[in-house]
């Protein structure tokens, strides 16, 4: 027989794969089953997000920031209403604020529940998804008892946000904040002592400090490192700043680590919840100014003024001063920014939206190299991708 | 944080054109030859130390002669500071790649190039980002229409995806809400006649 000729094979990852969390198609080139090359290509969920902004006014465009990283709506619209205040140099009411807080928090436990439980799913373990979405049912139904979406809410506006809570909707809240942990240490027990979760997770995708900052990473990624960097505590916006909580750090920059860290996460986002509801003051929850904010619809009954106000507002919107700012907020994948730029009118100039998880995936090659292919989606669910932000 | 803004232009007085300071953030306007330099001096400096690179975007500017804006954000987690840095490109001068000072530049730089066509020179993989296989344009720049030029479907017929020509079923609406007593640009019918008489300005 002749000798043979023994080639790295290429494999196609994707773009349907179930472990790719999404339209992700990655081209690796496999040495046996060691991982030598990624080359991930991105874009199959592009949507041309930046573009449209560009052509609608800055109400019109906030729905898209829930089309964003899908899991956690409210955060995406956060930065983007952050940006539009910051350049309109606008107040938000207090009760406002901390209604803002609350619902990041709720999106944050959004967010880290699909993480966890599918991250599980990725490396082998069924049963947590099952117990963890039906918790999510429910923080949907908070959204939609809000704003009457259970996804795109649309609920943030530049001035406040759009209603005040429903009444009893906070007591139903905090009685979830309540029986919420049960479950969460249920789902603990299954996995972290785990033999399978910890040979599939443990010292896989280790990054140090070094590569977390040169790479841009931010959020649990960075943490997990153990910088203790969150914005909520560095760069505190809305009440975070009264805010009584934890930023949880790891040790050793692993999979793993990752893991625990979002768990510790959604124990500090109970913390902040329930200080929310606690401290929550009366009042209003929109800005009372009339140019950016629309009028109350018993006003619009009875004064012309208001009526005046809320046509202008939803057919010419309002127009925001020329000028260029960067908002970011810690959104739960990391650093969710919104670069601004206005010149003065109705719309948008431009609207680059910095996404935690488009840095993240661009250190895929880099985190992966050496590993085995089975460790492509742990890593990868340690990573917290989401398409519908990375490819905009 | 207008020390540091001083302490950047006065280090980098050849290659930083201005800093300045808005709505609390801080900007620096670079020469885009010189990027790299500044980059490395914004990463390494010890009253500096931004060591993270969060962001890499263009901005298009049709009407100017250098139309295009490079915006990098840079945070320094030492200090809690950030800083933006722009530099002023056009469709055929290259601008430096960042990839060698951060490598988080790559994807964002190919981004770029992809949406505006802003060309990096020493990018090691210049490839196009977001948008589909074998796109022709860039579709972030002001003269790309909302509507785009082709359209994908499948075809039962050929078995496969093809491409054609947008057609849209109804013209492309783009209303115009500005109110035309404060910002209108054009002129409205009728308005010529009251050029001399300022009664017909008021509201």
């Amino acid at each position: 027989m002749s000798e043979v000729d023994i080639k790295n094979y290429c494999l196609n990852f994707g773009p349907q794969h179930p472990a790719a969390h999404g339209v992700l198609r990655m081209v690796m080139e496999l040495d046996g089953e060691v991982i030598e090359r990624v080359d991930p290509h991105i874009g199959l969920l592009h949507r041309g997000t930046e573009k449209l902004i560009e052509h609608k006014q800055y109400l019109q465009a906030m729905p898209y920031f829930d089309r964003l990283d899908y899991v956690a709506p409210m955060n995406q619209e956060h930065a983007f209403v952050l940006a539009i205040e910051k350049l309109l140099d606008a107040e938000v009411p207090e009760r406002g604020q901390y209604i803002r807080v609350l619902y990041s928090e709720i999106g944050r436990i959004l967010n880290h529940l699909l993480n966890l439980t599918t991250h599980a799913l990725d490396v082998g373990a069924l049963t947590p998804i099952l117990w963890g979405f039906e918790e999510r049912e429910i923080l949907m139904e908070f959204y939609e008892a809000v704003c009457g979406a259970r996804l795109h809410a649309a609920y943030f506006r530049p001035g406040g946000v759009h209603q005040d809570l429903p009444k009893g909707l906070a007591e139903r809240i905090m009685a979830w904040t309540e029986t919420f942990p049960q479950t969460l240490e249920d789902m603990e027990a299954l996995l972290i002592d785990n033999r399978i979760f910890k040979q599939r997770n443990v010292d896989i995708g280790r990054i140090t400090v070094e590569d977390a900052l040169s790479w841009g990473f931010s959020g649990p990624m960075l943490r997990s490192v153990g910088i203790p960097w969150d914005l909520r505590k560095s760069q505190p916006y809305e009440v975070y700043d009264r805010m009584d909580f934890q930023v949880a750090v790891g040790t050793s920059g692993d999979c793993y680590d990752r893991f625990m860290l979002r768990i510790a996460e959604i124990r500090e986002s109970l913390k902040i919840m329930r200080q929310c509801l606690n401290d929550m003051p009366e009042g209003p929850v929109m800005s009372l100014d009339n140019k950016i904010a629309p009028p109350k619809r018993s006003e619009m009954k009875r004064s012309m003024e208001a009526l005046i106000h809320h046509f202008k507002l939803y057919t010419e919107g309002f127009k925001v001063p020329e000028g260029e700012v960067y908002a970011a907020v810690e959104a739960p994948k990391g650093e969710f920014g919104v670069y601004l730029v206005s010149d003065g009118s109705n719309r948008p100039y431009r609207c680059k939206i910095r996404a935690p998880g488009f840095a993240h995936l661009q250190a895929m090659e880099f985190m992966c190299k050496g590993h085995m292919l089975a460790d492509a989606p742990a890593v990868l669910g340690a990573m917290d991708i989401v398409f519908g932000e990375v490819d905009r | 944080m207008q020390d540091i803004a001083d302490h950047i232009s006065q280090a980098l007085e050849n290659d930083v054109v201005s800093a300045s300071v808005a709505h609390g953030e801080l900007t620096i306007v670079a020469r885009a030859d010189h990027i790299q330099k500044v980059l490395n001096f914004l990463r390494d400096d010890q009253a500096c130390l931004f060591r993270q690179l969060i962001d890499v975007c263009g901005v298009d500017y049709p009407e100017r002669a250098r139309r295009f804006d490079v915006v990098y954000h840079l945070l320094s987690i030492e200090l809690n500071q950030r800083v933006r840095v722009k530099v002023e490109t056009d469709e055929d001068t290259p601008v430096p790649s960042a990839v060698d000072v951060f490598p988080t530049a790559g994807w964002f730089e190919r981004e770029a190039w992809d949406m505006y066509g802003i060309f990096f020179a020493g990018h090691p993989d210049l490839r196009r980002m977001l948008t589909d296989y074998g796109f022709k344009g860039h579709p972030l720049r002001k003269d790309f229409p909302l509507t785009g030029f082709v359209e994908c479907r499948y075809s039962e017929e050929e078995k496969r995806v093809v491409y054609e020509p947008v057609e849209l079923k109804q013209e492309f609406r783009d209303f115009d809400f500005m109110s035309p007593w404060e910002s209108a640009e054009y002129i409205l019918p009728g308005d010529e006649k009251s050029e001399d008489d300022s009664k017909g300005e008021s509201k």
